[in-house]
């Protein structure tokens, strides 16, 4: 493919996605439809939505461990064939090997592609520093706090220098003090690598805090509702940010959208359970 | 520090120093040990002390029940001077290569093929059947098969071994990839894992723990069940002599003792990773 459009595309685009499955009992489910979505290079994307509204099925078409029933998913400008190797993802739940050792867990990524080891340590010693964990390599996964965990993701991903970030509600399990120095960690580390996000959340202020862009979904099947842009200054403190005016302006303003569709899913939920 | 006091059972007044609460405890553990220790013997002793004393005094018949100073004598006449069948080691290392022999190939037989069909979907629905099927005969069927195939020899008892070992080791890995949790898999895969990668880094540690959580428990049971010291019981019982069947039955519990013992080690060399179990009073 020719170079110029390769460099102008998008890093991320999905272009009228449909997704359906086949629930337990053979009934075709349709999780989203006509689904459009843009992440420029270094862009970050928050998307948030009711529960259960298909945001991590969004999230598993870009990986390619999920394919589109119709429609197209394209990263910077190619297809997607199987799982990319330029892409990072963030698992809700804890996604670390119970065990591998602090390091040996952020060093898999590089071993996996072929890494030698020495730089890959070298490298995942670089990492866990970078995220404060300095001195817990030894440690296994069930002697570290939630949050001291989650920034073993972190470095686990982020070592493999994604181009692509996925986030799949990743903070949602961290009590609220530990959540807000996460987010800094994550913008602190998101600003050096340069990668395009997309981080789903069910948090509205969370998403806002974060992200350049914020995109509405409705309840399932999930489409994309509207779209807002976030227009507060970088870099950004996320445990200040929100008592900024224009902050909780913006937030208003797409509470009232989000509120509709929640109040609809939940609404829906109650029939089914009826 | 409430907790602390609790567990001394003592009542500390205000300005106890962290030093003096940490003693209380620790020396707390020690007398609760003791105490677990001094009535697991006393247990003992008054067992072993009833049994001999209704024996001489004629409560029990002495000629199917025995009594403990005689199973003790038969048991330091076995070591020093061998059993009417060749010396007790012998029979011990008879029973052991059976069982070592068979337990070995089992396992890894049952390791390899639970983790190949559990990771193929096509081959474990056709072959889920077939193992279904073979894994409901009994064992004990099997034994005189097996005798008339591979002869009185070592061979027979072995495969008897293997077969007993494998089901159980299988089924076990089997469930162990079945249940590998889909994020972790999802995990490596994104982080670069293929193929046999993704099996040695998640598929064969997932399944390892559920191996283990059933060697342990088959491996006592094993020993005791083999030729080798069964046949000693055999004979003790064929000469109604009482106090040898019993002295045979005190050398399996040893022998299963240690077996088990070895495996808790083997596990736990096997297993840092895991969370520490609750402290327990072994």
């Amino acid at each position: 493919m020719p170079a110029t459009d390769v460099s102008a595309s998008p890093a991320v685009e999905l272009i009228n996605v449909s997704r359906r499955f086949l629930t337990p009992d053979g009934k075709s489910m349709t999780a989203i439809r006509d689904f459009n979505m843009s992440v420029g290079r270094g862009e970050f994307v928050a998307v948030v939505g009711p529960t259960g509204c298909g945001k991590s099925t969004t999230l598993n078409l870009v990986t390619g461990l999920a394919r589109p029933s119709s429609g197209e998913v394209q990263l910077f400008g190619g297809p997607v064939n199987g799982i990319d190797p330029r892409i990072g993802f963030v698992f809700q739940t804890d996604a670390l090997f119970p065990w591998r050792s602090v390091i040996d867990n952020v060093v898999a990524g590089p071993l996996f592609r072929g890494k030698p080891r020495e730089e890959a340590y070298a490298k995942a010693r670089e990492w866990l520093a970078r995220v404060h964990l300095s001195g817990h390599e030894s440690k296994y996964p069930h002697q570290l706090s939630g949050g001291m965990r989650k920034r073993v993701s972190l470095a686990q991903t982020f070592i493999n220098e994604p181009q692509i970030l996925l986030m799949d509600e990743p903070f949602s399990a961290l009590d609220v003090q530990t959540r807000v120095i996460m987010h800094d960690v994550l913008l602190g580390l998101w600003s050096e690598a340069k990668a395009s996000v997309i981080f789903v959340t069910h948090d509205l202020e969370e998403a806002i805090a974060l992200a350049d862009k914020v995109y509405v979904l409705t309840s399932g099947p999930a489409t994309v509702k509207s779209v807002y842009p976030v227009d507060l200054p970088r870099p950004r403190v996320v445990s200040e940010i929100r008592y900024q005016e224009d902050f909780i302006a913006l937030s208003r303003t797409i509470w009232d959208d989000l509120r509709d569709e929640v109040e609809r899913s939940a609404a829906r939920d109650e029939t089914l359970a009826a | 520090m409430t907790d602390a006091a609790l567990i001394a059972g003592v009542a500390f007044r205000p300005g106890t120093s962290d030093a003096e609460i940490e003693a209380a405890a620790a020396k707390a553990a020690r007398d609760r040990r003791r105490k677990v220790l001094f009535w697991r013997w006393a247990i003992l002793i008054v067992m072993l002390g009833g049994w001999e004393i209704s024996a001489r005094f004629g409560v029990i018949d002495e000629f199917f029940f025995s009594r403990p100073s005689a199973i003790w004598d038969r048991l330091v006449e076995w070591t020093l001077e061998g059993t009417s069948e060749g010396p007790l080691w012998l029979h011990l290392w008879v029973t052991m290569e059976e069982a070592l022999t068979g337990f070995a190939t089992g396992s890894v037989a049952g390791i390899v093929i639970g983790i190949a069909l559990g990771r193929n979907q096509f081959l474990s629905d056709i072959f889920s059947v077939y193992i279904k099927l073979i894994n409901s005969v009994p064992r004990v069927v099997l034994a005189p098969i097996f005798i008339m195939i591979f002869g009185l020899g070592l061979a027979s008892k072995v495969a008897l071994a293997f077969v007993m070992v494998f089901f159980v080791v299988f089924s076990n890995a089997f469930q162990g990839v079945r249940e590998a949790d889909r994020n972790l898999m999802a995990n490596a895969q994104i982080l670069g894992a293929k193929g046999w990668q993704l099996t040695r880094s998640v598929v064969i540690p997932s399944a390892m723990s559920w191996i283990f959580a059933i060697i342990g428990a088959i491996v006592g049971e094993f020993v005791g069940s083999r030729h080798g010291i069964g046949l000693l019981i055999n004979i003790a019982k064929g000469t109604f002599d009482s106090a040898g069947m019993y002295a045979a039955i005190v050398v399996i519990m040893i022998v299963a003792l240690a077996a088990e013992y070895v495996m808790t080690l083997v596990e736990n060399r096997l297993a840092t990773w895991r969370p520490a179990p609750l402290q327990d009073t072994h």
